[in-house]
């Protein structure tokens, strides 16, 4: 009986001590080489794995950080300034600072707004729908409201109202990654520079038609009709395809254009309640004048 | 008289999958009429597959019915004519047939006037003088594209390319899509005229046979066109079982020759040439009357129409006409859709102009329009057993969905026809077609990348 027991043992020792001795020399034959830095960087980031940054998810972000030279041109949306300075400290580099961005949803085409003039009733997915036609109502360019956006979205931060029809975006949870801005088809959604406060000023339309066919399908359309460009003392705002575009960067949100738009087409976010009229205008751009001379 | 069972076996047909629905040829016995001249005409610049044409007339210019309007561009293009006299309003984007906005040449209607050159009359002729070259730029300068719907240049399809043999030519008499009658009734009303433009097509191709494939739930059109090619050298006419989309060209060349087109092939590489009845028509037309293309048979129907109908129809002419025309749109229109009910497609307003591809407007209940909701696939393969290229559309379906191109490339997503009987078929009602279709463009977009590297 015991010599059994002892048997057992003993070749299942000389056995596991072969294999173990195999194994070692396969593992060391067959090593492959990894920068020991590519985990490290792969911990510093988010491990989202939204993709926003290009690349297939953090590990392949990680990798090609690693291998380029310099890292400057890179950058992790979700992560944002604190994770590339540390990805930075990591591969021994310096890193600018970015700034941060939010998606901004470029429609306000409720049922009030842009009455709806046809019945889709195909699959549920603007993808589909934007191959079929220019959608439920009469503007072709604004948003379909199946809420392709919203399925991307990886962190909750943006959704879809029920009375509006339209996604809204939850600033505090947008990361930036550009995951709705690939999956609307038409282009309406778009990272904006992140403003103190969330405050954000822009053209809530993309209608590029001209300014009479554009307003009888959207009340509140853009029509290109130029006043807030020859308003705007930055020159922030430009004008193509009969369609207003405020650059975020130049924006000093003044919010001079938001008065002068005939269909309220640009939208005012985040901003407190206005004063009088006169004495508000006069004082903020007075106040943007200021800056604008700093 | 021949039994069911014996029918099955006689006739033939494709091989691979289709579906039968319901056939209601409503408008059948309806003749072709001539539709009103409408007030305004929306011409499309572009009314075929290839390059865009470019508009050669601008605002108030005179025009008279066969003008050029828009002039094509390269080879795989077509020129565009008025098809009315009158003054152009505008050059515009319309919405048109496809759901989108497409530059039109809108044309305020005056008279009717017609282009020097154009012989109206009735009078057949039957003799063809020109060469196989010069055919070939009438068809082009008339503006010919293949009617059944696909509105590829017809120019295109005559030029057979260097190395490539062509022994048959097919005219496609066949139209599988239900409630559509407008083939049907050309060959019946039109047919001698037909005869001649496939005589011309036979010379253009250089081939000495012709085979005219029709479904058998039209005999009398069989019978008909059965007598009128006797003694006619070279033509044959087969009646062919009815099974949906036997229309399609590769269907077609399979069910009369049993030839198989290769995967992302032509009908060419296998020494087949298709054409449509109602192209047959207007090349006699253009060759021997020296008349555009500028006015089409469009089958107007549905279940609730007042007086469904065959009318011959000027390009350009607003859908809401048509209706009018047929008795008017129904209280409880659901859906008007511009083609049959499978391929077809919703329109968006009434105002969409007919262009040289529409061959039907059908009018659908308000009961009947409503899609099914959507359930679970059950797995039961009926959508593979239909599909008549042999694909398996549950498959391709999840690959689209789940953006999964290349294994969509390599399940040959780009050889669907989309004749939509994957999605008729489905007992779960899966909007199968629809993420079909969004696959091919994605894999379309990949491959034009590749190629442009």
């Amino acid at each position: 009986m015991t010599t059994t027991v002892l048997y057992t043992i003993l070749s299942l020792s000389i056995l596991g001590a072969i294999m173990a001795v195999i194994l070692y020399i396969v593992a060391q034959k067959f090593k492959v080489y990894e920068d020991p830095r590519i985990d490290e960087v792969e911990d510093a980031l988010p491990g989202a794995n939204c993709g926003g940054c290009g690349y297939p998810g953090c590990r392949g972000f990680a990798e090609a950080m690693v291998k380029a030279d310099d890292i400057s041109e890179f950058n992790c949306p979700v992560g944002g300034n604190e994770t590339m300075k540390e990805v930075a400290r990591i591969l021994g580099q310096e890193m600018e600072e970015k700034d941060p961005k939010v998606a901004v949803v470029r429609c306000n085409g409720t049922p009030q707004n842009r009455p709806q003039t046809s019945q889709y009733d195909g699959p549920s997915t603007c993808a589909i729908e934007a191959t079929l036609y220019g959608g439920e109502t009469g503007c072709h360019y604004g948003c379909l409201g199946k809420g392709d956006c919203v399925e991307v979205c990886e962190f909750d931060a943006i959704f879809m109202n029920e009375e509006t029809g339209l996604p809204y975006v939850i600033d505090e949870n947008c990361t930036a990654c550009n995951a709705c801005v690939t999956a609307c088809p038409n282009d309406i959604i778009e990272l904006r520079k992140r403003n103190k406060k969330d405050r954000k000023i822009y053209v809530s339309c993309v209608n590029q038609d001209k300014g009479a066919l554009a307003r009888k399908v959207c009340k509140v359309a853009c029509i290109g009709c130029g006043k807030c460009v020859k308003v705007c003392p930055f020159d922030a705002i430009t004008m193509e395809n009969n369609l207003a575009y405020i650059d975020p960067v130049k924006c000093k949100l003044c919010r001079k254009c938001v008065e002068e738009c005939p269909t309220h087409a640009i939208l005012e976010v985040g901003f407190p309640p206005r004063k009088k009229k006169k004495e508000a205008t006069e004082k903020q751009s007075a106040e943007s004048q200021d800056k604008a001379k700093n | 008289m021949i039994t069911k069972i014996q029918e099955a076996k006689v006739l033939r047909t494709f091989s691979k999958g289709g579906v039968h629905p319901a056939e209601q040829k409503l408008s059948a016995d309806k003749a072709i009429e001539k539709a009103g001249l409408p007030k305004q005409v929306s011409i499309p610049i572009a009314q075929h597959i290839g390059a865009p044409s470019t508009p050669v007339v601008k605002k108030k210019d005179q025009v008279k019915a066969g003008d050029v309007i828009a002039q094509s561009q390269g080879f795989v293009s077509s020129n565009i004519h008025s098809s009315v006299s009158g003054t152009v309003a505008k050059i515009d984007q319309v919405i048109d047939a496809s759901g989108f906005r497409k530059p039109c040449a809108v044309i305020n209607v005056e008279g009717d006037e017609w282009a020097d050159g154009i012989d109206t009359s009735a009078d057949l002729i039957r003799d063809i003088t020109l060469s196989a070259e010069e055919i070939r730029q009438k068809v082009l300068e008339a503006g010919i594209v293949g009617m059944g719907g696909a509105t590829f240049p017809s120019h295109v399809k005559l030029s057979v390319p260097e190395g490539k043999e062509v022994d048959t030519l097919i005219i496609n008499g066949v139209e599988c899509e239900p409630y559509l009658t407008s083939d049907h009734r050309v060959m019946l009303e039109r047919a001698e005229e037909m005869l001649v433009g496939i005589r011309i097509l036979m010379r253009a191709l250089g081939v000495e046979k012709a085979l005219i494939g029709v479904e058998h739930n039209k005999p009398d059109a069989i019978a008909h066109l059965k007598n009128m090619v006797e003694g006619e050298e070279g033509m044959e006419v087969y009646g062919l079982k009815v099974k949906y989309p036997q229309g399609g060209e590769k269907q077609l060349i399979q069910a009369l020759l049993d030839r198989e087109v290769p995967s992302g092939g032509l009908p060419l590489d296998v020494g087949v040439v298709v054409h449509n009845v109602g192209t047959a028509l207007a090349v006699y037309e253009a060759v021997q009357k020296n008349k555009p293309l500028i006015e089409r048979v469009v089958t107007v129907t549905g279940k609730s129409l007042a007086k469904p109908a065959n009318l011959l129809v000027r390009i350009g002419t607003p859908v809401k006409d048509l209706i009018e025309a047929a008795g008017g749109l129904p209280e409880d229109t659901g859906k008007v859709v511009s083609g049959g009910p499978m391929m077809g497609k919703a329109l968006q307003t009434l105002d969409v102009p007919v262009v040289k591809g529409t061959s039907g407007i059908l009018v659908i209940p308000e009961k009947e329009a409503k899609r099914t909701p959507e359930m679970h696939c059950i797995r039961c393969s009926r959508c593979v057993t239909v599909c008549p290229m042999g694909l398996e559309p549950y498959l391709l379906k999840q690959l689209a969905q789940q953006e999964r191109y290349e294994e969509l490339e390599e399940q040959s997503v780009l050889d669907c026809i989309e004749c939509g009987s994957c999605s008729f078929t489905c007992p779960a009602h899966l909007p199968l077609l629809d993420y079909i279709r969004l696959g091919k463009s994605h894999v379309n977009q990949i491959i034009r990348n590749r190629k442009s590297k």
